[in-house]
């Protein structure tokens, strides 16, 4: 008997649980009440790590800034939990969505399935997704050719070595890095097949430490100059500047990503070392999209940000770069090649 | 008879203190972490409990049970045996990357299509762990070193195995790898709620099945009391004839093909492939629920169900304008006071019994005297 109640209560307790659980709520939306209008400003959906990661995150959050200051709304950001799902991407989408948030931006192309079902339920919401060919009649892909400013940072790099080896650091390698690499690599061997890149990834997906953790971006460029390598450049986020620390205390050259690192405050210390950045204007990418929804005509489809419309570039802001009047000929006749068309440039190694 | 039923009693209320004065001791001091932090100490909690009643969040908080259910089982199966499994992230993510691979190769009618993906993510869950169990048995090796570093391999297995030289595939533009979608028969049919809220998955049921036959195995077979018996006294069970190496294998064969399972209900009913987007560090969360749930079958459901919780409805904290982390943040105070409450009220039971047993053997002696005076 005993028994019997026992086993009766493993089973209701455990099976039971989700029906009744799911039995009484409300249904927490009706569908489509995107209620549009920029009267509650934009939302951001940061991919993991949110703002202050120092690199892609926060180049989406200036652009989300400034946006805020000049529309003088509040806006909000959000970022997800480490091991959800889909399901967990979806929901927080909707309730951005639910509650008159107009733009959704996501960061990142985890969001790709999200935004995709998402903006079906809120016609009237438009959405935006970063590094995304997902699509949808209000959805705006803001996806940009990295591998064009790679490519310049290739060349610049073919120029200056004198060891003819030159580094490049991914931070995990997911398919977006591996378009730095193939830019990057070409570039080089573009401007000199006798110059040897040395490769190096962080991590592996899922473990993505590989954008964070700055001290294996050290030890990893480290490895590189001891293999002979005098520039590094590296698309390794906030672990990149590990690899910046180690290239200039070495007294070679480094080659900055995303935004301009040469003025980054946290590297003023190697700034000299810092040769130029390709950078990845994600913050004018987001503005954007946010200032075409508030003037009331909404960006749809692919938005592509290349070397065309300066969307990519590298920088020019270290004098001891522009000084070398060569090497900044080169670049500027490679991009001027891309731009043309006669230089198609891989995206993938 | 009467005697024993009580005894049973008060071992369930100290069963239910633990857990209880862990929660509230948890509770006090998010509040405490809340205030400190200078925000309002109440209204996240209030915030959260309001989103219960969204039926979005339940089918959300029902499909993660699901996946914390099975994690957290496969976890307590090694506990019960004196075995610290902390490999079953790694034999969780290894086995689905290899169902999913599986799925999409195979096609079959419905229920088989769904039960060979099964199978796969079994075996190789049990697979994965075997190896520490064979390394500690032949060897002596840790299983908690052991499946560390199983798990950094395995990371890396997936990441090569995902690649599109190998198994997998990168739709056009996209930036993101999957091993490819699995054909429609092999999806497991869940029951829909409601255009939004979404279905609840299917493998809820065989999550709810699989916790139903861990306690009938453990509680109600030789196997099950030869595993406890192993875990409570190594000695005390070779000596009644345990073969103790056998069981280290196999206990790490069963918690590895539970582990195998808690993949499925994501890999079966939400995103029938894997994908970088995959949720990670789902075995760590099951220790998580395994110790709050002390290893038992119900315990363990409830736990898996307030985690789950704890997880959905944190994500309206940051909408509400609170830092998600609050969540986080008492999701590690709960295993602390977890920890110490445990322990706390371990000890105040067996003040108790030595109590009773000091009183019983006292009221014997006097009785014992008074027949001898007499």
């Amino acid at each position: 008997m005993r028994r019997l109640t026992q086993m009766a209560v493993a089973s209701i307790a455990t099976a039971a649980l989700a029906f009744t659980v799911t039995g009484c709520g409300d249904d927490s939306g009706d569908g489509d009440s995107g209620k549009g209008g920029a009267d509650k400003g934009a939302a951001l959906a940061y991919d993991i790590g949110g703002r202050g990661d120092l690199s892609f995150n926060d180049a989406a959050a200036a652009g989300f800034d400034q946006a805020k200051k000049e529309f003088g709304w509040e806006g909000m950001e959000v970022e997800p939990n480490e091991g959800e799902t889909d399901a967990d991407k979806i929901q927080r989408l909707t309730d951005l969505a639910k509650k008159g948030y107009n733009p959704v931006i996501a960061v990142g192309f985890v969001y790709s399935k999200a935004v995709g079902e998402v903006s079906k339920k809120f016609p009237k919401t438009n959405f935006g997704i970063i590094d995304d060919p997902v699509e949808g009649k209000n959805i705006a892909n803001l996806v940009f050719n990295e591998e064009q400013a790679s490519y310049l940072a290739g060349v610049a790099a073919a120029k200056v070595t004198k060891s003819k080896t030159v580094g490049f650091i991914g931070g995990v390698e997911t398919p977006l890095i591996k378009k730095f690499e193939a830019g990057y690599v070409q570039g080089v061997k573009d401007t000199d097949s006798s110059v040897k890149v040395e490769v190096k990834y962080l991590t592996q997906p899922p473990d993505f430490s590989g954008f964070a953790d700055p001290a294996k971006g050290k030890s990893a460029a480290e490895g590189q100059l001891d293999a002979g390598a005098d520039v590094i450049y590296h698309a390794a986020g906030g672990a990149g500047n590990g690899a910046i620390e180690a290239a200039a205390t070495a007294g070679k050259w480094a080659i900055g990503v995303d935004s301009d690192q040469y003025n980054a405050p946290t590297l003023a210390k190697f700034k000299d070392k810092i040769l130029a950045s390709a950078t990845k204007n994600a913050t004018g990418a987001v503005y954007n999209l946010i200032k075409s929804v508030h003037d009331k005509k909404p960006q749809s489809g692919e938005q592509r940000y290349g070397l065309k419309g300066d969307g990519v570039g590298l920088t020019e802001s270290n004098p001891a770069y522009t000084a070398m009047t060569d090497v900044v000929e080169a670049v500027n006749a490679a991009k001027a090649k891309i731009v043309s068309g006669e230089i198609t440039v891989k995206t993938e190694p | 008879m009467k005697n024993a039923f009580k005894f049973d009693r008060e071992r369930l209320l100290l069963g239910i203190a633990g857990p209880v004065l862990a929660l509230a001791v948890a509770f006090a001091l998010s509040v405490l972490v809340l205030v400190a932090s200078g925000l309002d100490p109440i209204e996240p909690f209030q915030i959260m409990f309001s989103s219960l009643q969204e039926q979005d969040v339940q089918v959300l908080i029902v499909n993660q049970w699901a996946t914390y259910y099975l994690a957290a089982l496969a976890v307590a199966v090694g506990f019960r045996m004196n075995l610290f499994n902390i490999g079953v992230d790694g034999q969780y993510r290894l086995a689905a990357v290899l169902a999913a691979i599986v799925g999409v190769k195979v096609s079959a009618p419905g229920p088989l299509h769904i039960l060979i993906i099964i199978l796969t993510a079994i075996v190789v869950g049990s697979i994965w762990a075997g190896v520490a169990g064979v390394l500690k048995t032949a060897r002596g090796v840790s299983e908690v070193v052991s499946t560390i570093m199983l798990n950094a391999i395995a990371g890396n297995l997936i990441a090569w195995m995902v690649l599109k030289d190998q198994f997998g595939e990168q739709a056009e533009g996209s930036n993101d790898l999957t091993t490819g979608l699995i054909d429609e028969s092999g999806w497991f049919p869940g029951i829909k709620v409601s255009d939004f809220a979404g279905e609840i998955y299917g493998f809820v049921f065989i999550a709810a099945a699989v916790g139903v036959v861990y306690w009938y195995v453990l509680s109600r077979t030789r196997f099950g009391f030869d595993l406890r018996a192993s875990g409570a006294s190594e000695s005390a069970a070779a000596a009644s004839g345990v073969d103790a190496k056998r069981m280290v294998l196999v206990s790490m064969l069963i918690s590895g093909a539970v582990a195998g399972l808690a993949g499925m209900p994501e890999l079966l009913g939400g995103t029938h492939t894997y994908s970088s987007n995959f949720p990670v560090g789902v075995g760590f969360t099951g220790i998580t629920i395994a110790l709050l749930g002390r290893n038992n079958p119900i315990g363990v459901a409830f736990a898996a169900l307030l985690i789950a919780f704890l997880d959905k409805a944190s994500s309206q904290l940051n909408l509400e304008g609170y830092p998600a982390e609050i969540a986080k943040i008492m999701q590690g105070l709960i295993v602390l006071s977890v920890v110490i409450s445990y322990e706390q009220v371990r000890r105040y039971g067996q003040r108790r019994q030595q109590h009773r047993v000091g009183e019983e053997l006292a009221a014997q002696a006097k009785k014992n005297r008074k027949e001898v005076s007499a």
